[in-house]
């Protein structure tokens, strides 16, 4: 595989499409992967914090849903990528630690991570609201408790009402992590500038990153369509 | 915590909420005029006609703003002939090529919005009209579009928003904007925390005022699916 890409891509815009441009979109890649996996994370407390009585868990996740999707993306990966750094560095003084340094790959991963997770707390907060309340007491009129009732009746069932939601969640995301070459991690647009502005192609670079934009999204939309047809089994369309 | 610099700041902070607003207000109306022509060529039938719009609109919406940026701003002086026509000046500036890809990407999402709208159009309401004699161009102007604003509405107010905080990528290509000016803050004084700070009240109080002012305009528009008081 390796042998064939170096061969058959090697004199591809001067050289540079594989490895240079191709290992940054494996980096965008990586960083979108990571940054969902917290974004789940943070959804899920976040939608379980919402619907739930204690009126504190409500007040911090309205809270931060409403904070997260009232300021741009750049602004808030600055204020944690920045003042990140300098809050580790502060807690770390008091505690007597060494000097811990922030990748950027870390900001990156976190700061995506952390906005998206704010709108997947929407999103499935709306997915568990959708599933009919009577399956839900027909699971507690059986005696299940209600981690049961959430693991085998509340959860199947919301996924599939969650499944559009977090698909354009997630294509918004891939988009988002285009912004970490702002604060200097090597992804595919930070490498564009790089080759564009060595090869005086800066067109053809940011051009070709973005129709590899293009590839993630279509292969993720086919992959969002075969999951959603899969969990949308039992249903009937019109 | 320290914002004596912010304070004296300020002025630089008012002066990018200024560029900020303007920007993001002549992007969304440069953006309608274009997505209304286009959203009606992509609902349409016809092949021929929708081919190319929908190119467009997938192509915009499925890149990086920051990207679309990068093309137009840096991308545009690797072309000899533009170096040398007439329009070299709007491309060498960073504040014209900021606003014609807020407009293209803003136009391509807003053209999306549109497109659905019309295409949920109850047929009913087109066929009564046909048959009241109106011509094709008469149902559109009178019929589908005013009803497909309607629908298009809430969707458009999100589409405000997005292109609001999408704005704030001007301050990478050294506009000065409200988060251009929060790095020009924290360059000089070395504030991270409280210049980004103060950038993102100002982008939170825009957010709300666009939030507010597109449930006043829904409050009218829609008043026909308000519950009757009794």
């Amino acid at each position: 595989m390796h042998e064939f890409l170096t061969e058959s891509l090697s004199g591809v815009l001067g050289g540079y499409l594989y490895p240079f441009i191709l290992e940054g979109m494996l980096l965008t890649v990586q960083l979108a992967v990571f940054s969902l996996f917290i974004a789940l994370v943070l959804g899920f407390l976040g939608a379980t914090a919402k619907l739930s009585s204690n009126k504190i868990a409500r007040l911090v996740a309205g809270v931060y849903t409403t904070l997260i999707r009232g300021v741009p993306d750049i602004v808030l990966m600055f204020i944690i990528f920045f003042g990140g750094q300098l809050l580790v560095n502060v807690i770390g003084d008091k505690l007597g630690l060494e000097y811990i340094e922030i990748s950027e790959f870390t900001a990156g991963v976190t700061t995506i991570g952390f906005i998206f997770g704010a709108y997947m707390s929407e999103t499935f907060r709306g997915a568990i609201l959708a599933v009919p309340r009577g399956e839900i007491e027909a699971g507690y009129a059986y005696g299940m408790t209600s981690l049961q009732v959430f693991r085998r009746i509340t959860f199947p069932a919301c996924v599939r009402h969650a499944i559009p939601g977090f698909g354009n969640n997630w294509l918004v995301l891939a988009k988002t992590t285009a912004l970490v070459s702002v604060i200097g991690l090597e992804d595919m647009v930070f490498r564009a500038t790089q080759a564009g502005g060595s090869l005086r192609q800066p067109f053809t670079f940011y051009f070709v990153v973005a129709i590899l934009y293009l590839v993630i999204t279509a292969v993720s939309d086919g992959g969002l369509r075969r999951l959603e047809k899969r969990y949308s089994a039992g249903v009937r369309r019109a | 915590m320290d914002f004596e610099a912010i304070v004296t700041n300020l002025p630089l902070y008012f002066e990018g909420l200024v560029t900020t607003v303007h920007l993001v207000v002549l992007s969304l109306v440069l953006g309608i005029l274009l997505a209304v022509p286009v959203g009606l060529l992509a609902s349409s039938k016809s092949v021929a006609a929708n081919f190319l719009p929908k190119v467009y609109i997938y192509f915009f919406r499925g890149t990086p703003l920051i990207v679309q940026m990068y093309i137009i701003y840096y991308g545009a002086g690797q072309f000899e002939p533009l170096r040398e026509s007439i329009f070299w000046p709007i491309f060498k500036e960073a504040y014209s090529c900021a606003l014609i890809a807020f407009a293209l990407n803003s136009a391509a999402y807003t053209a999306e919005i549109l497109r659905g709208a019309i295409i949920a159009t109850p047929y009913g309401e087109i066929e009564a009209a046909r048959a009241s004699g109106m011509s094709k161009w008469l149902v559109m102007r009178r019929i589908v579009l005013p009803s497909s604003f309607r629908r298009a509405l809430p969707a458009y107010g999100n589409e405000v928003i997005f292109m609001l905080h999408g704005s704030a990528l001007a301050g990478v290509i050294t506009i000065i904007d409200l988060f251009g000016a929060a790095r020009i803050v924290n360059s000089r004084h070395f504030v991270p925390f409280e210049s980004f700070i103060t950038a993102g009240v100002f982008y939170l109080i825009l957010t709300f005022a666009i939030i507010w002012i597109f449930k006043r305009v829904e409050f009218r528009w829609h008043a026909h699916l308000r519950q009757r008081s009794s």
